[in-house]
């Protein structure tokens, strides 16, 4: 230790240090300034990254056995959980109220693995209102309710288009919205994350809270899409 | 699917957020550093004990900076007794992670300056 030229506290304070000179680009129209746990939450991200790229060029870990740990505990949560969710708030009024007015309470009785810690707020589509979720700073996402997020959530562009010009981001998604239509975007937090409540398609009419969750998309629980009826 | 739970050997810890089938995560990068320590621990690059005694010792430096220990930032800890751990094994140098993290962030910024006048594809 003595040797070291940092110290492990040292190091830690760098580390925080380094944290706060992360450029957040103030992207016009955002719904809400992100506030300096999200700097420290982006930051969690970026030190992983970095121990995991110096760990692999040194032959000390490899990533597709590490890839292989976290898939194993990407299979206890995934867009499977949020669609069951979803189906059920389709077909029972009382729980779609609930879940509007407290999905964090929702997802504690559901006993919804991970969602201690933040904030969760579902919002509704429907004729008339389109919701479109994004991270402008890095990837929040409601992780235990749908997994990990697409690649298409953590890019750049979309993180910044998405604010700016999110009808014709919806549009490179194939979904054109009508003019009356209005378009709500949400920028997640590390303490808040939004679930998409899409409208349920029509023809499903006596379909089971199963079928109705098979018929519910990852994307369309993020906003990115419509779902369309099978009938 | 895999049937044995690779995160097994670390599942008892204290602490740990977990349910009845084992660790939970509330974000991807806490399952990747959880990852990592499977990882060392399972190739004896680090061993058990040694973890266990860096994970404690960097919860206990919180609880004396007067951070109420709920849980939720466990993964918080764990990244830094993980970072404190490799350093002190010297298996990574400090002027390393610094410099990596600190390319990975440079990159983020500079495809963050690029991305309003760069057209991307979305499918």
């Amino acid at each position: 230790m003595a040797d070291d030229k940092i110290s492990r506290r040292e190091f830690i304070n760098k580390s925080s240090a380094a944290a706060g000179t992360v450029a957040v680009g103030a992207v016009a129209g955002s719904a809400h300034a992100h506030d300096a746990a999200d700097y420290a939450q982006s930051d969690y991200s970026v030190r992983t990254k970095a121990l995991i790229s110096v760990l692999s060029k040194k032959g000390l870990v490899n990533q597709a056995s590490m890839d292989a740990v976290v898939d194993f505990y990407e299979n206890k949560v995934g867009p499977h959980i949020g669609a069951r969710v979803i189906a059920r708030s389709w077909v029972d009024a009382d729980y779609r109220e609930r879940l509007l007015a407290d999905a964090r309470a929702v997802a504690r009785e559901d006993d919804l693995t991970g969602v201690q810690g933040t904030d969760l707020i579902a919002v509704e589509n429907s004729s008339a209102v389109h919701n479109l979720v994004v991270c402008t700073l890095c990837s929040c996402y409601p992780w235990p309710l749908l997994g990990l997020p697409p690649a298409w959530y953590k890019d750049t562009a979309y993180r910044a288009q998405s604010v700016i010009d999110p009808r014709g981001v919806l549009q490179k998604f194939g979904l054109t919205l009508d003019d009356d239509v209005e378009v709500r975007v949400w920028d997640s937090t590390a303490e808040v994350r939004y679930l998409v409540i899409p409208e349920r398609p029509a023809g499903t009419d006596g379909l089971s809270i199963d079928e109705l969750a098979a018929l519910v998309t990852r994307d369309s629980m993020i906003g990115a899409e419509r779902l369309q009826s099978n009938a | 699917m895999t049937t044995t739970n690779p995160g097994q050997a670390l599942a008892d810890l204290p602490l740990l957020p977990r349910d009845n089938d084992g660790p939970v995560f509330s974000e991807a990068w806490q399952a990747n550093a959880f990852a990592i320590v499977v990882e060392l621990i399972e190739s004896h690059t680090i061993s058990r004990d040694e973890w266990a005694l860096s994970l404690s010792t960097t919860l206990k430096d919180a609880e004396a900076r007067g951070e109420v220990n709920t849980g939720e930032r466990y993964y918080d800890h764990w990244l830094t007794a993980l970072e404190a751990l490799i350093i002190d094994k010297k298996l990574a140098d400090t002027e390393d992670l610094i410099a990596e993290g600190q390319s990975i962030r440079d990159h983020d910024h500079h495809r963050r300056e690029g991305q309003l006048h760069h057209d991307h594809d979305h499918s």
